[in-house]
């Protein structure tokens, strides 16, 4: 019960103490049945099968027309790549980000709440020319799409 | 961290676009230090979440994987001019910080 | 193309003599240079106007330009920008702030680099907010990264659209760091035996290894830089100094009288582009 009490205050209290409120809610306020908790064994996965399998509970998916991947064909910079992915596809619960050169290919996964449309944009890295893959969950099943990207090693400006 | 995030909620129709910046060095822990030659201890962050209305629309789950000063963005329904989109992050250290900026 | 190799050996005669002959007797002014240079870049790159080169090498490949625009599109140097101006606005201990030096306008792009006849030299904008600094008991930046790029950032980020004029007076000594700029950047040093004019000139819009070698004209508009080689900011004399090192030559300090020449012999070479710094590049 003591613990319930200091939440509460410490809650009410972050309210109005402003940005050390904002730290405060990062770890509090934030909904923990949205967001899961970082899954340590699907970013630390190895291949792209183990990555999908820890985190979207499979790793076999259907290749999907749907799914647009926007990339550049020639990363100017393995260190800053930009990719966006959207569908038109409906119910959608979340979409995962991987580039399958990475040591490490899970780059980030997205869980869509209410009203989100299945449309996300980041900046990523890529240790070498490989496909970025984008999987899809809808429905409870998954589905993929893949784009290969080139990475350049630099001359004088990379 | 302060003013670690920068946001932009725009309106158009009725699908808010949200696009924000954040500060941060997302370190893999594979590099070295050019001048002690240790490695640099990884540093990322590993989850963001942006709120509306009490409702979390979108939450992400980051790996090393996400460039150096992250750059993330949505799309989503429901909100209006005016209301407040809040992002969130916490890295693999325990630091976190959170935004919010009004939707124009 | 013989228009243009005609061109380039006309530049490199007149540079050769240059720097052999005696400079009063044999050379351009510097308006002709502007007017060779321009022409130079106008035929190797037709179609591009001539504002567009201060985009660097996304103003002639249409690939690297998408993600350019990706990332423009909310660069990572924004927050920087906000820092510097934090910086422009934050008082001295003497209860004065940068501003005092600079007429409370930090617009200032356009103003740098000039000719400082009184003290005969050079002067450039990281060298005048350095300046004003010291003279407020402040202690000076680092002039290659942090800070100083932050408040280079914020100042720039106020200046875009100012066009480039840098005026080189009727003055000998104007005319002689003039000079030491243009043999800098024609001169071959390193071990790879290459001159700036070699890669972003001669060979401009060619590749080395992977990367398109950008055209040269416009180089100095687009400063401060947010490289993501460098993950960071950093100002036209670190460029300068990465330049060097990397064809094996030892760099120069930055603000150096070499460095600050060049700066302004590669900007006059500018005149005419707008400012548009700070800009992102790979």
């Amino acid at each position: 019960m003591t613990t319930n009490i200091k939440r509460r205050v410490l809650l009410k209290g972050s309210v109005a103490a402003g940005t050390l409120g904002l730290v405060a809610s990062a770890g509090l306020l934030t909904p923990r049945t949205v967001i899961a908790a970082w899954n340590e064994a699907a970013f630390k996965a190895e291949s792209v099968d183990d990555a999908l399998n820890a985190a979207m509970g499979e790793a076999s998916s259907a290749a999907s027309d749907s799914i647009k991947i926007k990339a550049p064909d020639i990363a100017e910079n393995g260190a800053v790549v930009p990719v966006s992915v959207s569908t038109d596809m409906q119910g959608v619960e979340s979409i995962a980000l991987l580039a399958e050169g990475n040591n490490s290919p899970l780059v980030a996964t997205f869980s869509l709440g209410e009203g989100a449309q299945p449309n996300v944009s980041t900046r990523i890295k890529m240790g070498k020319t490989s496909d970025v893959i984008a999987v899809v969950k809808s429905g409870g099943k998954l589905h993929s799409a893949r784009k290969s990207i080139k990475v350049t090693i630099g001359g004088c400006g990379g | 961290m302060a003013k670690s995030i920068k946001i932009r909620a725009r309106l158009k129709g009725d699908v808010t676009t949200v696009k924000c910046l954040i500060t941060h060095p997302m370190e893999t822990g594979l590099r070295k230090d050019s001048k002690t030659g240790e490695l640099i201890p990884a540093h990322f962050i590993n989850e963001v979440a942006a709120e509306h209305g009490g409702n979390t629309v979108m939450s992400a789950n980051w790996g090393v994987g996400v460039s150096k000063n992250p750059y993330f963005s949505f799309t989503f329904k429901g909100g209006a001019k005016g209301d407040e989109v809040k992002i969130s992050w916490q890295d693999n250290k325990g630091n976190s910080d959170s935004r919010a900026e009004q939707i124009k | 193309m013989k228009f243009t190799k005609l061109t380039l050996a006309a530049i490199c005669a007149l540079i050769a003599a240059a720097a052999m002959a005696d400079k009063k007797a044999s050379e351009t002014s510097p308006s002709e240079d502007l007017s060779v240079y321009r022409d130079y870049f106008a035929k190797r790159f037709p179609g591009v106007p001539l504002n567009e080169f201060g985009n660097g090498v996304y103003s002639i490949d249409r690939v690297s330009r998408d993600s350019w625009e990706a990332i423009e599109e909310f660069p990572p140097y924004e927050p920087m920008i906000e820092a510097g101006e934090a910086f422009w606005n934050q008082k001295f201990a003497n209860g004065k702030s940068l501003g005092s030096c600079f007429d409370g306008n930090p617009a200032q792009r356009t103003n740098y680099p000039h000719w400082n006849a009184e003290r005969k030299m050079v002067m450039t904008l990281p060298l005048a907010i350095n300046e004003c600094l010291i003279a407020n008991g402040e202690t000076a930046l680092n002039y290659k990264k942090g800070k100083i790029a932050d408040v280079l950032a914020y100042m720039s980020y106020e200046s875009r659209g100012q066009k480039i004029n840098v005026e080189v007076p009727d003055d000998p000594d104007a005319l002689a760091a003039y000079s030491a700029g243009k043999s800098f950047y024609f001169a071959r040093r390193g071990q790879l035996n290459f001159s700036c004019a070699q890669c972003h000139m001669e060979s401009a819009g060619m590749y080395v290894r992977t990367d398109i070698l950008s055209p040269a004209v416009g180089h100095a508009s687009g400063w401060p830089v947010y490289r993501s080689k460098w993950g960071e900011l950093g100002t036209l004399h670190r460029r300068f100094s990465g330049c060097n090192k990397q064809v094996r030559a030892k760099p120069f300090a930055a603000q150096s009288e070499q460095y600050r020449n060049l700066e302004y012999f590669l900007t006059h070479m500018s005149n005419g582009i707008e400012y548009n710094g700070p800009s992102a590049r790979k």
